[in-house]
């Protein structure tokens, strides 16, 4: 069923309306919300939530409980290509929140929150930038860690990263609805502004999973893969000092070694490699860039620390 | 005066760019007395030219000796002109802020390496003022604005103190949200730096008469503070009061706006504020009155606005 979260008149004609598609069986079990596209140059979770809306409703019989997919939160923003809430130069994931009384952005934030709060758990799905290549990951805070990560390893993702926490993180949706007692969980994977089919069928069975563990969907889920886990282990960052052309020399996803090339920077109007970017340790190039033109000090890969042990 | 490149970032396609700071004062290793920072976004021209206003004029000054003693000024016009030639607020490339960047990391992303090497040349100063525009597309009363933050490095003074040496109408007090944290003037006062910004009319045209406004109140905040000799007239009296005293009228229909106030002027409560015309029918559909007797302090300069547009902020006359 599809039920309108937020509405707000746009100046000619038009109203922004943020929508969900609810897909219920006996209402009494638990509430698990699939939220995607805050991020108007993010696209991987719109195949995620489209395969999973058709997936259900389909076989609609094998949930217990409800299933409350929003594939786009912030939808003037996907169909323009805008990363941020067009017309606030704001990113929306900066303003949960939000608030009732507040601008249209602030007051739609508001409105996403309390249409989430009370569920039992929420997967709030991100992609990359347009610049970074990621491979599937589950991302969560310090704090976070204890109650989320037995769900994170449910999501078939092949890295979960626990990151620091950060004060400007504070108003962010996962933030906001986990100290509202929303357990969320953020994926992040592929690039910006493309769909990677394997990554979102990947994913998919990991929300199948997490469906099955929490006990809302009894269907076909497949098996969890077991993920690198970020914590205790290093990660290196290489950044390009030079400016040029990138060309990668590795394959995404893959271990790597401690002074390996990961790719070259070439300066376009003489061939001349002028950086080759190697990795400063063994372990999985979770992290490679994208897209080719490069600055003085920008991401080319990330790599975390794992001695390769299978 | 020393003109020095502060930071510079590599292009593939452009000349580097070069974050060029001039200081004035003389004498031996003086004192980081003050720094002013014009634009950190593509799109603030009337922040550059605030500053390229205030080196002409610390160059003159500077050769009458009217720098104190001991004391230097930096001022940083523009960090950010590969975005302004090219017509871009936010950075070239991945549309990042780098007011959104600080302190920056120094093996971070472009705009993360630009945040640090920028907040690494500037971080030591006494005063920091910083020249700002706002998100949102509209006219102000010029203004010095302060964030309170509790810092043991910062009190001795009292949090508003300083905000009337820039003899503006008026000074603002904010309680810093997240989003905050990562801007320049936060991070500038977590370091001990008292840090200011000044609003000014207008973003990407020249006011002329804002412009003269806001580097005067600079000048004047270099005097009230020891850092210049010279005399100027003495400004406004500054009322000080804290952000959120403010009161936001919001649109609640959309369309075309047809204003019947501007900046500056003092309403009623009751007063029409504005009517919101149908765009295409061209009847008025909602009429937005005053709720509080006061001064309009901010007015959104766009001809259509969406449903709760923050469209005029006005501030309460004083008790
Ligand atoms: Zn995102």
């Amino acid at each position: 069923m599809i039920k309108t979260v937020s509405t707000a008149a746009l100046p000619v004609t038009e109203n922004l309306i943020i929508q969900k598609n609810r897909v219920e069986n006996n209402a009494g079990g638990k509430r698990v919300c699939i939220v995607t596209g805050t991020h108007g140059d993010e696209l991987e979770g719109q195949y995620v939530c489209a395969r999973l809306a058709k997936l259900l409703s389909d076989e609609k019989r094998k949930l217990s409980g409800t299933v409350d997919i929003y594939p786009a939160l912030n939808p003037l923003g996907i169909d323009s290509i805008i990363r941020g809430f067009p017309m606030f130069n704001l990113d929306m994931n900066r303003i949960f929140p939000g608030s009732s009384s507040g601008s249209l952005a602030e007051a739609a934030a508001h409105d996403i929150i309390s249409d989430i709060e009370g569920a039992d758990m929420c997967v709030d799905i991100h992609s990359s930038n347009i610049f970074l290549r990621e491979i599937p990951q589950v991302r969560i805070s310090e704090q976070t860690e204890k109650e989320l990560l037995p769900y994170a390893l449910k999501l078939n993702a092949d890295l979960v990263w626990i990151h620091a926490a950060a004060t400007v993180l504070e108003s962010t949706l996962a933030h906001t609805l986990n100290a509202r007692g929303v357990k969320t969980l953020v994926v992040e994977m592929g690039v910006g502004m493309r769909i990677t089919s394997d990554y979102c069928e990947q994913l998919l069975t990991g929300i199948l999973n997490l469906l099955r563990e929490l006990g809302v969907w009894s269907g076909e889920a497949g098996e969890a893969r077991n993920p690198v886990i970020s914590k205790d282990r290093s990660v290196g960052f290489v950044n390009s000092d030079a400016a040029g052309i990138f060309i990668p020399k590795t394959v995404h996803g893959s271990y790597v070694k401690s002074g390996e090339v990961i790719g070259s920077v070439l300066d376009p109007l003489t061939g001349v490699v002028v950086e080759d970017a190697l990795s400063p340790c063994d372990g999985l190039l979770f992290t490679l860039r994208e897209y080719p033109v490069v600055f003085g000090g920008s991401l080319l890969a990330r790599i975390m620390g794992v001695e390769r042990d299978g | 005066m020393v003109k020095s490149v502060i930071y510079s970032i590599k292009s593939p396609y452009r000349q580097s760019m070069d974050i060029v700071g001039y200081t004035f004062g003389d004498g031996e290793n003086p004192e980081k007395s003050c720094c002013i920072i014009g634009a950190l976004r593509g799109t603030e021209i009337q922040q550059m030219a605030i500053c390229a206003q205030l080196v002409d004029a610390l160059k003159r000054l500077e050769t009458k000796g009217c720098i104190a003693k001991n004391k230097s000024v930096t001022v940083i016009p523009c960090a950010n002109y590969y975005s302004m030639n090219i017509g871009k607020r936010l950075w070239t490339m991945d549309n990042t802020d780098i007011n959104r960047m600080f302190p920056g990391y120094d093996s971070g992303e472009t705009t993360q390496r630009i945040a640090d090497g920028l907040f690494k040349g500037i971080k030591d100063y006494v005063y920091g003022i910083q020249m700002t525009s706002f998100y949102l597309e509209g006219e102000f009363l010029p203004h010095a604005k302060i964030m309170e933050i509790e810092d043991p490095k910062v009190t001795g003074k009292g949090i508003g103190e300083n905000l009337a040496d820039f003899g503006l109408p008026y000074g603002l007090i904010r309680k810093p949200r997240p989003y905050d944290t990562a801007t320049l003037n936060y991070n500038w006062q977590i370091w001990g730096c008292r840090a200011f910004s000044l609003f000014t009319t207008y973003t990407e045209r020249i006011g002329a008469k804002s412009a003269q406004t806001a580097a005067n109140a600079v000048l004047r905040f270099l005097i009230a503070n020891g850092i210049l000799n010279h005399s100027l007239h003495k400004g406004s009296h500054t009322r000080v009061l804290n952000e959120d005293e403010i009161r936001h009228v919001h649109t609640r229909g959309a369309g075309i706006i047809k204003k019947r106030v501007s900046v500056g002027d003092e309403v009623g409560e009751g007063d029409l504020l504005c009517e919101i015309m149908h765009p295409l029918e061209g009847n008025i559909i909602d009429r937005i009155i005053s709720p509080i007797d006061g001064t309009v302090f901010f007015s959104y300069d766009k001809q259509l606005v969406m449903e709760r547009t923050d469209i005029f902020k006005i501030i309460p006359f004083g008790l």
